[in-house]
């Protein structure tokens, strides 16, 4: 048995045999040529050709992978037709007069190694773009096009590095895992194998090529990112019994994809997913939720260095919305205090941080901070189903204080001829004992309510959460913490607002009875959870009488 | 000859999708459009030297259209960097 390790690019188990990547390359050799005005002929040629098996590479990523990632496609036409990269290789084909495969050979790798020596790990990613078209220029020249790799049974595929057009081409049913020894997590291969739920670990070293043969037993574990050749019976033992919980899971997420969140008596409830940041919005579409009830802000400002820009937060809040089309996106607004160090907002330290300057009262505080977050938030509110949750609030006079900034933005956006929609919903965290129990006076003002349950569990029992040594006092299931979330749902309603949970006891099934006989409208979990709750619920029945 | 100045607001800076779609919205104009950055000036239609700028969040580019259609050109454009970059 021996163990390489890697990056695991997409969390899943594969356990199979290997097939190793075999490309058919054309030798480029430089050859001396007597007509350079033919060469260019049959370099245009060549490049027609390309340029089609690109549009077809495009169509077939599209229904697989999505638009957004079958453009590196259309991208790679553009380089086909590139000013810089044409004018280099006719100038070498004319005044060197070499074969058309030599001057795409050789000026491809010189643009390769440009973006190589980049700084930013990004571009420098985009060198295996540029070798991948220019390959597929030189196959085209050599008359034959180009030989695919095919496979004929499903197998663990591992190669030095594989091209993105090469990934795509794979029979995706046969793929079980993708290994590379090279490679970067920003390759476009890695983002294509995430957004085809492929196991994937790249660069796991050269040294592995030297020892893997067709047909040789190995696990490729996405998670770890360790690929075990010829495993030993117990480590065999774990994969396949990992492998058959996966498998399980995934039956279930197949059958309960598409259905509704319904109990045996008919009762729905919206089932949406909790997320921190822009990157996990696919696995938000895959999870299969009815919206975002949770989409934490913070993120934004603990991954910069300085406050971000109105308009930095508008296209995040944008590229969400987006994606989130006809579906509800909640956004909660900042939420930091002195237990998320953020340098730049100089905050004093604190004895506690929990009971301190946090949340809205931060934002209260320095309002400047909060309009630009909710100047970006209406901005992009007309881009999807906006929905503005503040935090941490326990006062009627705090609540007002927010709507007022919030009806002072919209009329500085209109002043500024901006647009943003009329039909954004207010909303509030329910985190605090003091906000559950003035919950009557708070519900006429907003749309929805949201529990936070973290929060509200270990401000009601008044044990610090962070404290490992008072885990048997804090009970998320005391019956005061359920007191207030039921209270709350009483006045939320009385008063035509809807109510939600997003901590996380929302994702915990033995309490998902209890919340619906709660009147709870909304549960929000991560999105490993959603469809597991979805199980949950369809099998309640409500209608015989029971209290928890 | 029009120009503006833009500080680039995309996480992610000018990669390669962006890039493509300014290149495209270069090439939907009648004139002739460079862009620069930190005193290196490239066209703004070639996707390569475009990409080859390396432009990241938070850089300062400004953008340069000079023809027939500078005047719209350069509207289109500031629209387009808004909005995408």
């Amino acid at each position: 048995m021996t163990k390489y390790t890697g990056k695991g690019v997409y969390g899943a188990i594969a356990l199979g045999r290997v097939a190793v990547y075999e490309r058919y390359r054309v030798p480029v050799k430089r050859d001396r040529i007597k007509h350079p005005g033919e060469e260019l002929a049959r370099l245009e040629k060549a490049k027609t050709q390309a340029s089609h098996q690109l549009e077809e590479l495009y169509e077939k990523a599209l229904v697989e992978v999505g638009e957004t990632n079958a453009q590196i496609f259309d991208i790679h036409r553009m380089l086909i037709d590139d000013e810089d990269f044409n004018e280099a290789v006719t100038e070498m084909i004319q005044g060197q007069c070499v074969n058309a495969e030599y001057a795409v050979s050789v000026t491809a790798d010189n643009f390769a190694r440009m973006f190589e020596a980049m700084e930013d790990a990004y571009m420098q990613g985009r060198a295996a773009d540029v070798r991948d078209v220019s390959n597929r220029i030189i196959a085209c020249l050599s008359n034959n096009g180009r030989t695919e790799f095919h496979l004929k049974e499903p197998a663990i595929i591992c190669a030095d590095d594989l091209a993105p057009s090469e990934t795509v081409t794979l029979d995706k049913d046969k793929v079980l895992a993708f290994v590379t020894a090279n490679g970067s997590y920003n390759s476009h291969t890695a983002i294509l194998a995430r957004n085809m739920s492929i196991p994937a670990i790249i660069g796991v070293g050269e040294k592995f090529l030297s020892d893997v043969k067709n047909g040789d037993l190995a696990i490729a574990d996405g998670f770890t990112g360790e690929f075990i050749l010829h495993p030993d019976g117990k480590t065999l033992e774990a994969a396949k019994k990992r492998l058959q919980t996966e498998l399980e899971k995934k039956e279930l997420l197949q059958k309960l994809k598409g259905k509704d969140n319904v109990t045996l008596d008919g009762r729905r409830i919206h089932i949406f997913a909790n997320i921190g940041s822009v990157d996990h919005i696919g696995s938000v579409l895959l999870s299969d939720a009815g919206g975002i009830g949770l989409f934490r802000s913070e993120f934004l400002y603990l991954e910069s260095h300085d406050f971000p820009s109105e308009d930095s937060q508008f296209k995040v809040y944008r590229r969400v919305l987006e994606s989130m089309p006809t579906k509800k996106v909640i956004i909660r607004t900042l939420d930091i205090g002195a237990d998320k160090q953020v340098d730049y907002f100089d905050l004093d330290k604190e004895d506690n941080p929990a009971l301190g300057l946090r949340a809205v009262r931060l934002c209260l505080t320095r309002p400047e901070i909060f309009k630009t977050q909710l100047r970006a938030l209406y901005r992009a509110s007309v881009f999807g189903k906006l929905g503005i949750m503040f935090p941490m609030i326990t006062d009627l006079s705090e609540l007002k204080e927010c709507l007022s900034l919030c009806e002072q933005v919209k009329r500085e956006l209109s002043f500024g001829g901006r647009k943003y929609a009329d039909d954004v919903e207010i909303g509030i965290m329910i985190e605090t004992p003091a906000a559950a129990l003035i919950s009557e006076k708070l519900a006429p003002l907003v749309d929805f309510f949201s529990v936070g349950t973290n929060d509200l569990t270990q401000y009601t029992l008044a044990c610090d959460r962070q404290n490992p040594r008072l885990e048997r006092f804090c009970d998320p299931h005391h019956e005061a913490v359920l007191r207030l979330i039921e209270l709350s749902a009483q006045n939320a309603h009385k008063h035509g607002a809807w109510i939600g949970i997003c901590g996380e006891l929302a994702a915990d099934t033995t309490l998902t009875e209890a919340f619906l006989r709660m009147g709870i409208d909304e549960l929000s979990v991560s999105p490993a959870f959603v469809l597991k709750i979805r199980d949950t619920v369809r099998k309640l029945d409500l209608s015989s009488e029971k209290t928890f | 000859m029009k120009s503006f100045s833009y500080t680039i607001s995309d996480p992610l800076g000018v990669h390669a999708r962006p890039a493509g779609l300014l290149v495209k919205a270069v090439k939907g104009t009648r004139s002739s459009v460079t862009i620069e950055k930190d005193g290196k000036t490239v066209a703004a239609d070639r996707l390569l030297s475009v990409m080859g700028l390396g432009i990241r969040h938070g850089d300062l580019v400004t953008v340069h259209i000079d023809g027939e259609d500078e005047a719209d050109a350069c509207e289109t454009l500031k629209t387009f960097f808004e909005k995408n970059l």
